[in-house]
């Protein structure tokens, strides 16, 4: 496989990822505006935060509003990670590497691009904009099902697997991020009803409130939110599922090309360390620097992928 | 359907009841409502976007992709017809290629005063670095699409001859996967030549032509501009359809002599590059050097034998349509046969009389650059304003070299679908060739493209022209 079409894969899994994860965002975002009457400025804020556009966004706009806030993360070309922008990459590279994709694939990602422009043609309603995130959802999952349905398991689906769990990663790490100040124990308002809707929130931001609440059984504590979502590999946000398919596809590379790379070393020591670590630690630590540390690391190991197979001169 | 009987309509003739390559389509479209076809067409063009077919248009601002109209009344061609054609494609295509060799070599033709000097040396298309060298099995034009009109029953002519860099030829396999998959029924009426085997037997073709020192299973892969050329869907799909790497020049790299592709394992050789970018920008040590799409050092690799490029280098000279003018000659002087495909009557404005003829009929004659293609700078009198015309004229007056002129044929028309119903448009068919050491192969079948407008005579693409499905019968 060309050094450039493996990178084509990844880049396009990542950006297709990463488009549902901003979507999904806002779902979050919109619901908890729907539920509080007082849903503001910072609930919008950690949507932006955990997009990864604070900056971008205050550089436009003077004040977080929720209008403005779901117009430039959905909609605005100009902002590299709205969904808009985020799917026009995701398309140009799976076009680069059109080869490489069944007819199936490469049809339900020009389909979810096709679709999706055409919703968001113009802003849509407060009304609209539930259905709008639903196609957003549905096309997303169409994508994943032609992947797993029609794909070969060989080095093209490695690269777009490592692609989807490093941006994953990158996505819960974040989520978590934005708001770890309301699952610090020290937080002043434990256990009220603000708290309760935050959490939530976080919960929803990661699709993962059903399989919460099902598993938990109610009881919401900040360590079994986080434990959750960093530690519990049945779930498929969290950081331990992530590594351990990012695992699986190294190994699969390995196994096909029979070359250990710097890569697999990175991805092994820091499966290790989810691995050896409890949310005990985390929070004696510090949630905040376990959470950016990972996220340095989750980026360095993308830097040597682009490395060990080529992707560039 | 109303018949204009100033033109040949390969349906109906000039209004003498359906032709016999037609008659079983025909009656099967008896059967059919024009609310149902219309509701066909709809679902053609969406399933033409959803499969992403679709082309940019050089100049538009808003870089998106568009879709070349498709019309889904096919065009029909007997297989007696067909045969014929063919004869007449692989001499011509057979004559393309010593005419190349001769050129770079010896140039006896020059020699034997068939056709005059300058137009060789003085021609841009002439690649000096050429000379004297032997391409792998002397093969220049791999890959040829040959545009032919029609404008009577046994009446076919050459229009030009693609023998750089043809394209199209994924809109050939795609239009008849539509038709296929809108109207299952149709194929089991009327018995169609397949044209699905062409990817691989441009892969067959392409391995055969491998340089001679190739010891295993040659590897192939396809050399695209990138995502933003306008026929960047069809490099893709004929890399993918042949199962072979789709490259870019910043993929390759010389290694050892050789031409390799960057993988996610290293790098690897290739023996054949089935290359779609131009010659000036393939390799920014010979040609351009500010080409960012070449690859340093490839025609070194070429010269010494390490690779094939298909098509060869410095080919375009045969494209030239002040070349094109000397094509019977070229096709009797290397085959020693009278041409079996006609040229079209064509008036050298480089000649004193022939400017004069032409200056005086702007009205009446189609004017092309010897070096333009995709319908871009020419005139077509009988469509063309007052205005237009002087405009023109005075570019002709400048640079009389740079133009040849033609009479404006009545070309065939075939009918397509609109609102109203059946209505005629005019059409041009480009077959496509595949020329190894082992032969010629002609697919039967080819690029139909149709002026959409009423009356109009433009079917290039790039001029809002549409396309329809091929077909060549088993019988007659």
């Amino acid at each position: 496989m060309l050094g450039r079409t493996a990178a084509g894969l990844f880049w396009m899994a990542r950006y297709m990822e990463r488009a549902e994860n901003t979507a999904r965002l806002i779902e979050a975002g919109f619901r908890m505006a729907l539920t509080r009457a007082e849903a503001g400025e910072e609930e919008w804020g950690s949507v932006i935060t955990a997009a990864g556009c604070r900056d971008a966004y205050l550089e436009k706009h003077e004040t977080i509003r929720a209008d403005k806030v779901i117009d430039f993360v959905l909609r605005d070309r100009s902002n590299p990670v709205s969904v808009m922008a985020t799917l026009h990459t995701a398309r140009e590279n799976a076009r680069m590497t059109r080869t490489a994709l069944t007819r199936e694939m490469w049809e339900s990602i020009n389909d979810f691009w096709i679709t999706t422009k055409e919703a968001l043609r113009r802003a849509p309603s407060e009304a609209d904009l539930p259905e709008v995130l639903n196609l957003i959802r549905q096309q997303g999952a169409q994508v994943r099902g032609t992947t797993a349905g029609t794909m070969l398991r060989n080095d093209i689906y490695n690269f777009i697997f490592l692609g989807v769990m490093i941006e994953r990663a990158d996505s819960t790490a974040r989520i978590l991020d934005a708001k770890y100040y309301v699952l610090l124990p020290s937080s002043a308002s434990v256990g009220s009803s603000l708290d309760n809707v935050q959490w939530e929130m976080i919960l929803r931001s990661a699709s993962a409130e059903r399989a919460f609440q099902w598993l938990h059984g109610g009881k919401i504590t900040p360590m079994a939110i986080a434990d959750f979502l960093i530690f519990d590999a049945r779930l498929p946000r969290s950081l331990a599922y992530c590594y351990d398919t990012i695992s699986l596809q190294l190994e699969g590379l390995f196994s096909q090309y029979g070359q250990r790379m710097p890569s697999h070393d990175l991805a092994e020591a820091l499966e290790a360390r989810l691995t050896a670590t409890s949310i005990k630690d985390v929070f004696r630590d510090g949630l905040h620097e376990f959470l950016t540390d990972f996220m340095g690391r989750n980026g360095a190991l993308s830097y040597q992928i682009v490395q060990d197979y080529r992707f560039m001169e | 359907m109303a018949s204009d009987e100033n033109f040949f309509d390969e349906m109906r003739g000039r209004g003498d009841g359906v032709r016999a390559p037609y008659s079983d389509y025909c009656a099967w479209l008896e059967n059919r409502t024009a609310n149902a076809l219309l509701k066909k067409s709809r679902d053609a063009q969406t399933f033409f976007r959803r499969t992403g077919i679709t082309f940019n248009v050089y100049g538009e601002t808003e870089a998106d992709e568009r879709l070349i109209p498709f019309d889904l009344v096919p065009r029909i061609i007997g297989a007696g017809e067909w045969a014929q054609l063919t004869r007449g494609i692989e001499q011509r295509v057979k004559a393309i290629n010593a005419f190349l060799y001769d050129i770079y070599h010896r140039q006896e033709i020059v020699r034997a005063g068939r056709i005059p000097e300058h137009l060789i040396s003085q021609n841009d298309a002439f690649l000096p670095q050429m000379i004297g060298f032997d391409p792998p099995g002397s093969i220049y034009t791999h890959i040829v699409g040959v545009d032919l009109v029609r404008t009577g029953p046994n009446e076919f002519f050459v229009l030009e001859d693609n023998a750089r860099t043809p394209s199209g030829v994924s809109y050939m396999l795609e239009n008849r996967e539509t038709m296929l998959k809108m109207f299952p029924e149709l194929f089991s009426q009327v018995q169609v030549e397949r044209v699905s085997s062409y990817p691989m037997a441009l892969r067959k073709s392409l391995e055969r032509s491998a340089p001679a020192a190739t010891r295993d299973r040659p590897t192939v892969a396809v050399l695209t501009p990138g995502i933003h050329n306008s026929a960047y869907f069809e490099h893709a799909f004929l890399a993918d359809e042949m199962g072979v790497e789709l490259v870019e020049g910043h993929d390759l790299h010389i290694v050892d002599g050789r031409v390799a592709m960057r993988t996610t394992q290293g790098y690897e050789p290739i023996d054949v590059l089935y290359r779609r970018i131009d010659d000036d920008f393939l390799d920014p040590l010979n040609f351009r050097s500010d080409s960012m799409l070449g690859v340093a050092g490839i025609m070194d690799a070429y010269r010494a034998g390490n690779i094939t490029i298909a098509n060869a280098p410095g080919t375009g000279i045969a494209d030239d349509k002040a070349i094109y003018s000397y094509m019977p000659d070229i096709v009797e002087f290397y085959t020693g046969q009278k041409p079996l495909l006609q040229n079209v009557p064509t008036w050298r404005c480089a000649e004193k009389d022939a400017l004069a003829y032409v200056l005086e009929h702007l009205e009446e004659l189609v004017v092309k650059e010897v070096h333009g293609s995709g319908g871009y700078g020419m005139l077509v009198g009988p469509a063309a304003s007052k205005k237009e015309i002087a405009a023109f004229r005075q570019k002709l007056k400048a640079k009389p070299a740079n133009y040849i002129a033609q009479p404006t044929l009545a070309l065939s028309t075939v009918p397509v679908l609109t609102r109203a119903g059946l209505s005629p448009r005019h059409v041009d068919l480009r077959p496509f060739v595949l020329v190894s050491p082992e032969g010629v192969n002609v697919t039967p079948g080819g690029l139909t493209r149709v002026a959409m407008k009423k009356g109009s005579l433009v079917v290039n693409s790039s001029q809002g022209g549409g396309t329809k499905d091929t077909w060549v019968l088993k019988g007659d």
